[in-house]
């Protein structure tokens, strides 16, 4: 499957739908493996990385999920295009400033990818729609023991699985969630449900920035540690302490409405103003004013069409996502800012203005009725 | 304030994370929060930048003269890099890395997956546990016959253990 049709699509996780969809954007796990005796990518001579790729790349193309994969090696890669993969979280920062040895497998659906001599040999990474973290690590899960049985994994019967980094060591895996909060930052409680979240091991961080700085209103948290847990403890404490913070998230959007619902409806009336009007918008400010959008669809403002076209323009506004519409010319800054408003102006050509005497305010989620199993 | 990395530019990203209850700060400059990726916090780990930043002396326990036999990798990498150059680095730096790994995570010891032939192994390994004290107990007591029977078990197990 060609490259192309990976950029010209979007992911499943952003067009799908999954449970507490309005506040958990995805939901993603990522397992570190290693091979066994053979230096880890950043000590390896280019010679041992093509032969780490040459062992695991044809191992990754017979998993049944991976038939109509697209196959690439970073090498063949433009920098524009590693970048818009790393915008859409299909490979990392790191790994798109990687050369000779490195590949990234990715399924048509773009909800797994595999990156082979990242900071490890292999990097695999299931990515969901909303809060999914049981079922995203399922998928990696059965890639990863199937792997197993063709790939000798460095394991060690007391650390787990062993990574170049001793801060991977033991499950090799990092579970994440990315969450939608304008509401606890709207009403100041955000960095309260930063330092409980932190103090119990997980790590909550702005997606752009940090703290209450954080662009879009867009917070990533995963597990900060992975020896002396196994995956279905991490998992079920990280899943647990999303519900709670969907609650909250819930609860705040409520007060907002009930309590300073001239503020609320003001700020959605003026986002969807500026973004249908404006000639010029940074990426900062665009994400901030989506955000808003995003909410006022969530508060029932907006027909529901309206959720998908707003994540999309998430994705779509960010620099090389606009840059790869301009045919190899490098952009300006300013030519960037100017096409970002002409792309959001058009994509809201087909969303109403906000019907703002239908405010329905979010039905609160019970986090603790909520069936240990689904 | 300077920069933890570069030592050189003006600090501006100032990063502060709290786990397991021990703050951890680190200050960079524009370009170095840049290179180090603080923006992607998907594959960004405060622990890991710390690692290259001065954690890493606690390898010092293990003697300075150990050099990995597989990758040829010593103290003095992982001080530069904050990262391991192999699988078999666990095991040449192991005094060192136990204190490290301690402070770093929850436990010291995987309870998680396992490849295949290891899940097995550890299955046997408990199963054979077990069966020992089911035996001592059987002797205690003087029930030979049963004794004999899970002599017969253990001793089967052995050899499925037994590469
Ligand atoms: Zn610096
Ligand atoms: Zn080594």
């Amino acid at each position: 499957m060609k490259l192309s049709r990976i950029i010209s699509n979007a992911g499943e996780w952003l067009s799908g739908d999954g449970p507490h969809r309005q506040v958990v954007v995805s939901s993603r796990i990522r397992l570190a493996r290693n091979l066994t005796r053979t230096a880890f990518p950043g000590w390896a001579k280019r010679a041992e990385r093509v032969e780490t790729l040459g062992l695991i790349r044809p191992a990754i193309e017979l998993l049944p999920e991976m038939h109509d994969a697209c196959v690439q090696n970073l090498t063949e890669l433009t920098a524009l295009e590693r970048q818009v993969l790393v915008e859409r979280h299909l490979i990392s920062r790191e790994h798109a400033a990687k050369g000779a040895g490195s590949a990234v497998v990715m399924n048509a659906e773009q909800t797994l990818s595999f990156m082979i001599n990242e900071e490890d040999h292999l990097r695999m990474q299931a990515i969901r729609c909303g809060l999914q973290l049981r079922e995203a690590y399922a998928m990696v899960d059965r890639c990863d023991t199937e792997l197993a049985t063709r790939l000798d994994f460095a394991y060690h019967e007391n650390l787990g699985y062993l990574t170049a980094c001793p801060t991977n060591v033991g499950t090799g895996m990092r579970a994440s969630a990315m969450l939608h909060l304008p509401g606890l930052v709207m009403s100041d409680q955000i960095n309260k449900i930063i330092n409980s979240v932190n103090k119990i091991g997980l790590a909550v961080r702005g997606l752009h920035g940090e703290g209450t700085e954080a662009m879009g209103n867009l917070f990533q948290v995963s597990n900060q540690t992975t020896l002396g847990e196994s995956e279905e403890q991490i998992i079920d404490r990280l899943h647990e302490v999303i519900v709670h913070i969907v609650e909250h998230e819930e609860n705040a959007r409520q007060a907002l409405v009930e309590r300073r619902a001239t503020t609320v409806l003001d700020q959605i009336g003026r986002a969807y103003g500026i973004l249908c009007n404006a000639h010029s918008m940074t990426s900062k400010e665009a994400l901030n004013l989506l955000s808003v959008l995003k909410l006022g669809t969530d508060l029932g403002l907006f027909p529901d069409s309206a959720r998908v076209m707003i994540d999309e323009l998430f994705i779509e506004t960010q620099p090389a996502h606009l840059q790869k519409g301009a045919q190899g010319q490098k952009m300006t800054a300013e030519a960037r800012d100017a096409l970002r408003a002409a792309l959001i102006r058009a994509t809201l050509k087909q969303l109403p203005e906000p019907d703002m005497t239908k405010v329905s305010i979010p039905k609160p989620t019970e986090a603790t009725k909520e069936p240990d199993d689904e | 304030m300077q920069c933890d990395v570069c030592g050189e530019k003006d600090a501006s990203v100032f990063l502060t994370q709290i786990v397991e209850g021990k703050m951890q700060k680190v200050n960079l400059c524009e370009a170095c929060s840049k290179a180090k990726g603080v923006n992607d916090p998907t594959g960004f780990a405060l622990a890991d930048l710390l690692l290259g930043l001065g954690a890493a002396q606690q390898l010092d326990k293990s003697p300075a003269a150990h050099k990995c036999p597989v990758c040829g990798f010593t103290q003095a990498d992982f001080k530069k890099t904050g990262r391991l150059g192999c699988s078999e680095c666990y095991t040449t730096f192991a005094d060192g890395l136990a204190g490290m790994l301690a402070n770093m995570h929850k436990g010291t010891t995987h309870v998680g997956k396992a490849p295949g032939g290891h899940a097995r192994r550890r299955e046997l390994a408990a199963k054979m546990k077990s069966l020992q004290m089911t035996l001592d107990e059987a002797v205690a007591t003087e029930k030979y016959e049963e004794a004999a029977d899970l002599r017969d078990q253990i001793r089967q197990i052995e050899t499925e253990l037994t590469p």
